[in-house]
């Protein structure tokens, strides 16, 4: 049976590390250039902003726009969606002395949880596994944080520059020295509009990508500067939906089992999750690994199949969708990381470079106290002036001397292991969270998702027909996320457009916003993939999957705001 | 010479209306409405390399500024933005009360409006703020150049293309067919913030709490509801007459 | 209630639209009034009358030859105040919009805008609009005298109700200075290519069930016989069908003419809210699932290429 991985998109990396093109007095120079507002991106701005009002001497080295945080969403929060439930600590150490969590926009802490096993009809509860418990943790959405952050971020001085994409990666003499960032104003076929804006050559003495998962030159990055980690990085689809709803959900729910099939072949990992979002509000979601074998499988699709599940059916009944988004998570863990978080003129942070905690289903936290330490490494570089490359070694020392790298390599074989099978798997799971990492597995190895050998069966055919009130097809989904990007711009997707039915079929039903369909067959058995890109929600599946994702024109993509 | 642009900053993302105050949620993310950007645009193409001064004005909460940041950013030489908690809930009568109080202080030559508000799509407004200052108004505005003293404006209706010309000062509508709005380029963004952002309260304007907001409105929102099911609603499967059928049923609507 | 309905006329005819809102206001119970304001308003009395206007208010002064909005404001608001009426209504148009949001502006009365229906309902006046990209609808009402009503194009059918020899008055306002100060200096008719999309009355839209960019002509051919125009979705835009000037939805352009011909097209939400509030809406899908139906007046389950063709053939013969 084939494998995505076959038919590899017409993509190269070294596409996008250019030297800076703009004449000098054009291109435009910052202190410290941030990529991506995220929690990690504006963690880092915010610190940054501290810092500097601590050392005001500095200003000058720093100059006119001391930091900008490049977003390629509308405005920060429009690309950020999380479960979430998030450790606060990271915040506390942020903000410092006087900082309290009700100071952030959240739903409060967890009131209590309950994890089950769903059958199609039954729901058994079991004792929430160590790795999930939550007390002490706090419900939010990501992108309303997101928002509240970019404040805080702009209060310090911070210079947010939305509808901004970071296309290529600026080299000179070997050190990074900015972006580039992306066109606007050009048709479907490439060519200028009659408001066609041309990208910028951004410079800065220090770059942070903090782009998120699937960051485009963060893989750019790891090609360029040989930085890519022992394990290929893997990773999840997550997609969700927010709910108003009639009668309030009291506590933070975790599911496993159906709709995932538990057999070793299908290599279906993953479960869902349902959070209260106050009184009225409900987000649930369903998480699967993007190394699933079976061509008919849409995460979108199961969604839908979840909630027709009695008890969950019920949480839901009287109430309304407002909200719909998918996003992808690293979920590679410790083996997953780059050999090195920084190279000259560069540091990497977050999801980007894949610090998530699968079991736990956190990243937030982690994002923000990389951002977090970046700053510090980068601050201490402006310090010392002209040798950058040194200084910033010590973030990766600060990195590994965190919470960040002992919880990863806590938990490090625990995706892996469930390659094994959902009941394997979880009792190998459960003894390496027992004994905090100890009990060795032997370090297993991860196959890209794409090598995956596809089979395909009729999985789709229990897939519920949609009824617009509790099953909604992919492109209402589309319309709820806020999608509203440009037609009449570039395809953004790279893609090997003809290849076998089962591959093709892959990505039409891995898809959630529906980018993908297939097309005419031709003669020699292959079919030809046809694409709406301005569907695209940029979750980043594509990439793990066989094809590329690269940033469209800036202020494209969903429009999210409680996800 | 000096173009006032009179901008909103609407509701974006799904937008509700609040049951409780029957009006529109705007505590959520707003953006500058994007037909608004038209007028700008054609501000700026007005402006060219010359010191004509380019003034965006809005009316609405201190998030507005961001919409008139936007404007900045695309090349505006200031802001102005009249915001005061009394104003909120102004009716058309309010609005264009307390926009033409504004614009009386700012005296420009030609005042642009664009096409309509995207939220509560009205396309009214610039007839009454005209109104209000004793100006001439043209709308609808396809084709505007500026020579001197006054304005030439191609129009569209719905009968054809009218060319009007008017007297400065005016005020002139302008369609969305009349330009593309240009991408604020990174170096607009970020100087957007250094330039003059003022804010008026409506005692800087003179203008009375009780003739603004609601209490200064004509009009209002009594009830909100569902849209009517489409009545007599139809289908059919096609027998081979379905042709006939249509034409009986656009007959019976009286289209054909 | 003491209603008075501005007549829009153009080239000595009645507008179908405002003739259909003197028609709703004569069906509320008093009598109503009318103004006319233009060359040779005089004459178009009679057929007004027929209408349901009982006084007709006539100015024919140099100053509202030309078909500008402000002069008309003088004048209507001269007329409010001899006649002492307490709601004034208008069609939409290009230049009832902005004579309403004047005369609102003038008399600081409140003007609730596309409205879609109005009625009374203990003793006070009621009005009903869509809003929301017509997802809701509000109840609207004013505060004082007097209320101004600026309703939907087409809400109203104009239905003569034989109405007897209406009360004819002149007047001649005096005009403000800003009212006199626009001048006409050019006028070209509307271009025989037929109407732009956000004009027409009609559009027949295709999609992909047409199956080929070349079916677009079935698609063209029944909009001429309508004479109406062509729109496309985003998919077939997308695919190089048709051109991205036509694609109507969400990314596209927003229409509500009176009659929406849905051609092969499956009624994604994407699609649906830029046609939503069109009058009429049918739709022709060999999908007997597709979610058009419902939300089409005249759903049509069959294959467009066996019926369009026919439907094109019957409407020209019955239009002659």
């Amino acid at each position: 049976m084939s494998r995505a991985s076959n038919f590899p998109p017409p993509f190269s990396t070294r596409d996008y590390v250019v030297e800076p093109t703009d004449p000098p007095d054009e291109r435009i120079e910052v202190g410290v250039l941030i990529v991506g507002a995220g929690p990690s991106g504006l963690a880092c701005a915010i610190r940054l902003g501290q810092l500097l009002e601590q050392h005001p001497e500095m200003a000058e080295r720093f100059g006119e726009v001391p930091v900008a945080v490049l977003e390629k969403g509308k405005q920060p929060g429009s690309h950020l969606l999380s479960g979430a439930v998030m450790n606060p600590r990271a915040l506390r150490r942020l903000f410092g002395e006087g900082f309290r969590m009700d100071d952030v926009p959240s739903y409060g802490e967890v009131p209590g949880e309950s994890v089950y096993v769903l059958t199609r009809r039954t729901a058994l509860p079991i004792p929430p596994p160590p790795p999930m418990r939550n007390h002490g943790n706090w419900i939010l959405s990501l992108s309303q944080l997101g928002r509240f952050l970019a404040e805080r971020a702009e209060e310090g001085g911070a210079m947010i520059l939305p509808e901004t994409a970071a296309e290529k990666l600026l080299v000179s003499h070997g050190r990074v020295v900015g972006v580039r960032t992306g066109d606007k104003g050009r048709n479907r076929e490439g060519g200028e509009l009659g408001n066609f804006e041309a990208g910028s050559d951004l410079t800065a003495k220090v770059t942070i990508l903090a782009e998120g998962t699937q960051g485009h030159l963060t893989a750019v990055a790891l090609d360029r500067f040989s930085l890519r980690g022992e394990e290929p990085q893997v990773w999840e689809l997550a997609v969700k939906e927010v709910w108003k709803v009639a009668k309030p959900l009291g506590r933070v729910i975790h599911t496993m089992g159906w709709p995932l099939r538990t057999g070793k072949r299908f290599r279906e990992f993953g479960g869902s999750f349902i959070y209260p979002m106050g009184k009225d509000m409900v987000t649930i979601g369903l998480v699967v690994g993007l190394d699933y074998r079976d061509a008919s499988l849409s995460v979108h699709d199961l969604l839908q199949e979840l909630k027709t599940h009695p008890k969950i059916r019920r949480i839901l009944e009287g109430g309304e969708r407002v909200e719909w988004g998918a996003k992808t998570i690293p979920s590679g863990g410790f083996h997953s990381l780059p050999q090195e978080l920084h190279a000259p003129g560069l540091l990497l942070c977050g999801d980007g470079v894949g610090m998530v905690n699968v079991p736990r289903l956190k990243g937030i936290h982690y994002a923000i106290e990389s951002g977090r330490l970046a700053a510090e490494a980068a601050f201490r570089a402006m310090q010392r002036g002209e040798t950058p490359a040194s200084a910033l070694a010590s973030y990766d020392d600060a990195v590994r001397d965190s919470f960040i790298w002992r919880d990863l390599y806590e938990v490090r074989n625990m995706r892996q292991v469930f390659g094994h099978g959902f009941f394997v798997g979880g009792a190998l799971a459960s003894a390496m969270t027992i004994s905090k990492g100890r009990v060795e597995v032997g370090k297993m190895s991860a196959e890209p998702d794409a090598d995956q050998p596809l089979l395909v069966t009729n999985r789709d055919a229990s897939y519920p027909t949609p009824d617009g009130k509790l099953t909604f097809d992919k492109l209402s989904s589309v319309f709820a996320s806020g999608n509203k990007t440009r037609d009449d711009q570039p395809n953004h997707i790279r893609i090997e457009r003809r290849v076998p039915p089962e591959v093709a079929q892959l990505w039409a039903h891995m898809c959630p916003a529906q980018v993908y369909e297939i097309g005419r067959e031709e003669s020699d058995g292959t079919v030809v993939v046809e694409l709406a890109p301005s569907n695209c929600v940029q979750c980043g599946a594509i990439t793990a999957k066989g094809g590329r994702l690269t940033p469209p024109e800036g202020g494209s993509g969903p429009e999210y705001t409680a996800t | 010479m000096r173009i006032a642009v009179c901008v909103k900053h609407v509701p974006e993302g799904p937008s509700h209306l609040d049951p409780s105050t029957k009006r529109l949620d705007r505590s959520g993310e707003g953006a500058l409405n994007h037909f608004d950007a038209n007028a700008v645009e054609e501000a700026l193409r007005l402006k060219g390399d010359s010191d004509t001064e380019v003034v965006v004005v809005s009316l609405g909460p201190q998030k507005a500024l961001d919409s008139l940041r936007k404007a900045l950013a695309m090349g505006a030489d200031r802001a102005v933005l009249v915001s005061d908690d009394a104003a909120a809930g102004s009716d058309l009568v309010a609005t264009s009360r307390l926009l033409a109080a504004a614009l009386e202080k700012l005296d420009a030559d030609v005042v642009l409006f664009g096409q309509q508000a995207s939220d509560a799509d009205g396309a009214v407004l610039w007839a009454a703020v005209a109104e209000r200052l004793g100006r001439p108004v043209v709308s609808q505005a396809m084709e505007l150049a500026v020579d001197g003293s006054s304005v030439r404006v191609k129009r569209q209706t719905e009968f054809g293309y009218d060319t009007l010309e008017a007297p400065l000062p005016t005020v002139v509508a302008v369609s969305d067919a009349i330009n593309e709005p240009r991408y604020p380029s990174l170096k607009g963004i970020m100087g957007a913030k250094k330039k003059q952002q003022d804010v008026f309260s409506l005692d800087d304007l003179g203008v009375d709490a009780g003739e603004a907001g609601e209490a200064g409105s004509r009009t209002t929102v009594l009830a909100l509801g569902d849209p009517p099911v489409r009545a007599d609603a139809r289908k059919i499967e096609d027998d081979g007459n379905a042709a006939q059928a249509i034409v009986d049923f656009l007959a019976e609507k009286r289209i054909v | 209630m003491s209603t008075l309905v501005f007549l829009e006329s153009h080239g000595n005819e009645l507008q179908k639209g405002s003739l259909g809102v003197l028609a709703k206001a004569a069906s509320l119970g008093d009598d109503v009034a009318a103004v006319i304001a233009g060359e040779g308003a005089r004459a178009l009395v009679p057929e007004a009358g027929t209408f349901g206007a009982a006084k007709i208010w006539i100015c024919e002064d140099a100053e509202v030859v030309q078909p500008v909005p402000q002069p008309r404001v003088d004048v209507l608001a001269q007329v409010v105040e001899e006649g002492g009426y307490d709601t004034v209504l208008f069609a939409n148009s290009v230049l009832a919009a902005d004579v309403a949001a004047g005369l609102a502006a003038r008399l600081d009365a409140g003007l609730n805008w596309d409205l879609v229906d109005l009625a009374v309902r203990d003793g006070e006046l009621v009005g009903k609009r869509p809003a929301l990209q017509d997802s809701v609808y509000a109840e609207v009402g004013w505060h004082g005298t007097p209320r101004l009503a600026l309703f939907r194009a087409g809400s109203f059918d104009a239905a003569p109700t034989g109405g007897g020899e209406p009360e004819i008055a002149d007047i001649s306002p005096t005009y403000a200075a800003h009212s006199t100060a626009v001048k006409l200096v050019g006028q070209d008719a509307e271009e025989s290519s037929g109407p732009s999309i956000e004009d027409a009355d009609v559009i027949v839209a295709g999609g992909r069930g047409l199956g080929s960019p070349d079916n677009f002509t079935l698609a063209e051919e029944l909009a001429k016989a309508l004479g109406g125009a062509v729109g496309a979705t985003r998919a077939v835009v997308d695919a190089g069908w048709y051109p991205y000037s036509t694609q109507i939805g969400q990314t596209g352009k927003t229409v509500s003419p009176k009659l929406y011909v849905a051609l092969g097209i499956s009624g994604a939400i994407q699609h649906k809210v830029g046609m939503q509030s069109s009058g009429t809406i049918v739709a022709i899908n060999k999908d007997a699932n597709a979610p058009i139906f419902e939300f089409s007046d005249l759903g049509v389950v069959g294959d467009v290429h066996e019926i369009v063709p026919k439907l094109t053939e019957l409407v020209r013969a019955r239009k002659g």
